[in-house]
């Protein structure tokens, strides 16, 4: 009782600060960015907007990443920031379809980002407007242990039948081709993306996951029969199903597994694994279809202005701060990540140089499965890939059930 | 009525409303807090849950009146009968906890040096947390370096990764379920043993009973508000069973060891979720099993309670 009356106390309190009356020229910005790096990036991010605009103020609510999912739901709804961080894609079509997003198609025209910031304005647009501004990325593609390729004598490949035949190497060697964890799921979402991607290429592939192709379409058949070219003869690490992504970490740190299909988050945790950088290489992911323009997975972090903002016109200065050159060249820096604004400078460490060359040549970006595709369908899409990689012979069955769900969402 | 106290009684000017109904009313008073929330946030959201669930609604948009749609779609879903078949293998294999604590409480019933020790230990998995035990068996199974993982290795020659086999994840889960559940039946049991009178074991042996025939016919039909309790906390555990799946599996491998209570709540409340209304169907079912058992219970307490008098 003592408990409930303390927490109902303490709610009457939060509720008392959060309905505080708005001063003149502040702004309140709820972002998950809790991580170190992520955290550091936004403290120089506000105190750098506060020292261009003098007469603003900041005010910062920085959430735990998990539990920011379902509050943003609540503050959306009941008391709205000036500004929030979001994802691009259709990640945030709940949000905009439900008008709890502002259409900032302004800030874009006002500042030419549909120029400096051309690679992300597809994904950050929709019904024709934009809804936010996108202030990194990173790349995907596979991550190989340099020192195994050089000690089995494997050249980079560059395409399918060079990646099977390495694989095929890799695996007589008794090492295991592919490192993955597909507890989470969503790791299975890049193996899918980058099959459909190649087999069928990026306009397919953004109708997929549109919802606009039904799962049982030929073509998509065409992508699992490949994908099977790997799962069939075991080229992926066993028991993958009951592991993190982190814990397929160590089995390519101790040599068990050669290559991993991951962000670029991973080349932290494989170098805190013990691998120094030169054992470590990166390689975008190889051709399937011969000729098809190649399109890869760079997931976009954004910034938007819900529709209940107080202070619309300092959020769109913030927005339109957020956007230039500079400021993405140092956000990024600390991030280790990618700035979206193509003026930014190159970024230092090797990884993310090519990652930034891939990306600048990329024919388009996805965003990830589990943004492009709406969630309900992400969840069950991924659940069918990690079953296709389990028991690859019930493809025809995990197939109808995934059409069964489309099917629904699309009425 | 206030004339004919007026009448009686002398000192009626202080007499005041208070005074005259104090033992009806106190027992309101003691009981309207926890009445209260008890209607709040137990009553209101059951029926609340109840009316969602004849919507389609994604907690922030507008809501669709969609009758028995949600109901419809729960009963040609795949992953809901998994769910369900998940939750009767919980209620069964999870009621093997009542014998375990029975037998382990029983061992355990000894005066030995140090048996406080050992009480304390074996009762020691259900002081920690859920969360705590799904780790640990986690790793217990885990594909490497997990003890168990290793022992399949060496004993059949092919190790198997409990927790991504879709044939063993439920009973791997239910196994880690049972590690807590069985310490509490058996802190249940020696409670009630304490109370079994000596007189009755006594009489027993004078008649030549022992063994099991003194545990059957002597012991346990002292113990029966002890089993009664270890079922009821048993049933509702395995019910409620939500945190060793989340924990260990999130549902996985492709949603096979989920339960209902996972499955609600992957549908409305994770991160690929938010279908109110077809979350709130799941709970509404699983609610409907509950009130099977609860009202069972609750018959069998009113019965016992009348004939005990």
């Amino acid at each position: 009782m003592k408990v409930l009356l303390k927490s109902a106390l303490l709610g009457a309190a939060a509720g008392m600060l959060l309905a505080a009356p708005v001063l003149a020229g502040e702004l309140v910005i709820n972002t998950d960015t809790t991580d170190p790096a992520p955290k550091k990036a936004f403290e120089e991010l506000i105190s750098d907007f506060e020292a261009a605009n003098p007469g603003i103020k900041v005010k910062w609510n920085n959430f735990d990443h998990e539990g920011y999912k379902s509050s943003i739901r609540n503050f959306l709804t009941a008391d709205a920031p000036d500004l929030a961080n979001w994802y691009a894609g259709n990640r945030m079509a709940p949000f905009v379809k439900a008008g709890l997003f502002e259409d900032v198609s302004d800030v874009w025209k006002e500042n030419g980002l549909d120029d400096t910031l051309k690679s992300a304005a597809a994904s950050m647009t929709i019904d024709g407007k934009k809804w936010g501004v996108p202030y990194t990325y990173y790349q995907w593609g596979i991550y190989y242990r340099k020192d195994i390729f050089e000690k089995q004598g494997i050249a980079v490949p560059k395409t399918w039948d060079e990646l099977k035949a390495a694989c095929a190497k890799l695996k007589a060697a008794g090492i295991a081709p592919f490192a993955i964890g597909t507890k989470p799921l969503w790791p299975t979402g890049g193996w899918f993306d980058y099959m459909d991607l190649r087999v069928n290429g990026y306009e397919f592939h953004m109708d997929l996951t549109a919802g606009k192709v039904p799962y049982t379409d030929p073509k998509v058949k065409a992508v699992f029969a490949k994908w099977a070219e790997l799962v069939k003869p075991g080229y992926f690490v066993k028991n993958h199903a009951a592991l993190e992504w982190q814990d397929a970490v160590p089995l390519f740190v101790q040599g068990k597994a050669a290559m991993y299909l991951m962000g670029n988050f991973a080349v932290d945790v494989m170098k805190n694994g013990g691998l120094k950088p030169e054992q470590i290489g990166f390689m975008q992911f190889p051709e399937i279809t011969p000729g098809l323009p190649m399109a890869e997975d760079a997931p976009t972090d954004t910034i938007h202005i819900p529709s209940g903002a107080k202070n619309k016109e300092d959020a769109k200065k913030f927005l339109a701060f957020l956007a230039k050159p500079e400021t993405q060249t140092k956000m990024n820096a600390t991030l280790g990540q990618l700035p979206v604004n193509n003026k930014s400078e190159k970024p230092n460490d090797p990884f993310l140089e090519q990652g930034f060359t891939m990306l600048s040549n990329a024919y388009a970006l996805a965003q990830f499965y589990d943004r492009d595709a709406s969630a309900e369908m992400a969840k069950a899409g991924m659940e069918g890939f990690q079953q296709f990689m389990v028991k690859p012979d019930n493809v025809d069955k995990i197939l109808d059930k995934l059409e069964k769900t489309r099917a629904r969402l699309a009425k | 009525m206030a004339n004919s106290a007026t009448i009686a009684l002398p000192d009626v000017r202080t007499t005041t409303y208070w005074r005259r109904n104090q033992r009806k009313l106190a027992p309101v008073l003691f009981l309207a807090p926890g009445v209260l929330m008890f209607l709040v946030y137990v009553i209101a959201p059951i029926f609340q849950s109840i009316w969602i669930s004849f919507y389609d609604w994604d907690g922030i948009g507008a809501k669709t009146w969609i009758g028995i749609g949600n109901y419809v779609e729960l009963f040609d879903d795949d992953a809901f009968y998994t769910s369900l078949q998940n939750n009767i293998l919980w209620l069964v294999l999870y009621m093997l906890a009542v014998p375990a604590g029975l037998f382990i409480a029983i061992f355990l019933n000894q005066t030995v040096t140090g048996i406080r020790i050992y009480k304390s230990l074996f009762f020691f998995p259900f002081v920690i947390s859920q969360v705590v035990v799904g780790l640990i068996f986690s790793w217990f199974y885990a594909p490497g370096f997990g003890l168990f993982y290793l022992f399949l290795e060496e004993v059949i020659g092919t190790p198997i990764a409990i927790l991504a086999d879709e044939r063993f994840v439920t009973y791997g889960i239910i196994a880690a379920g049972l590690w807590p559940q069985i310490a509490y039946c058996m802190i249940l049991y020696l409670t009630g043993l304490n109370n079994v009178s000596p007189d009755q074991i006594e009489a027993g042996r004078l008649d030549g009973a022992k063994g099991w025939r003194m545990l059957w016919h002597v012991i346990l039909p002292q113990l029966k508000p002890a089993t009664f309790i270890a079922v009821v906390v048993t049933v509702i555990g395995a019910l409620r069973s939500f945190d060793l799946v989340s924990i260990m599996t999130d549902g996985g491998p492709y949603g096979s060891s989920r339960v209902l209570s996972f499955y609600m709540y992957e549908q409305a409340l994770s991160e690929y979720g938010f279908r109110m209304g077809y979350g709130a169907a799941i709970a509404v079912v699983l609610f409907a099993i509950m009130m099977v058992f609860i009202s069972g219970f609750i018959w069998r307490m009113v019965r016992d309670e009348r004939s005990g008098g």
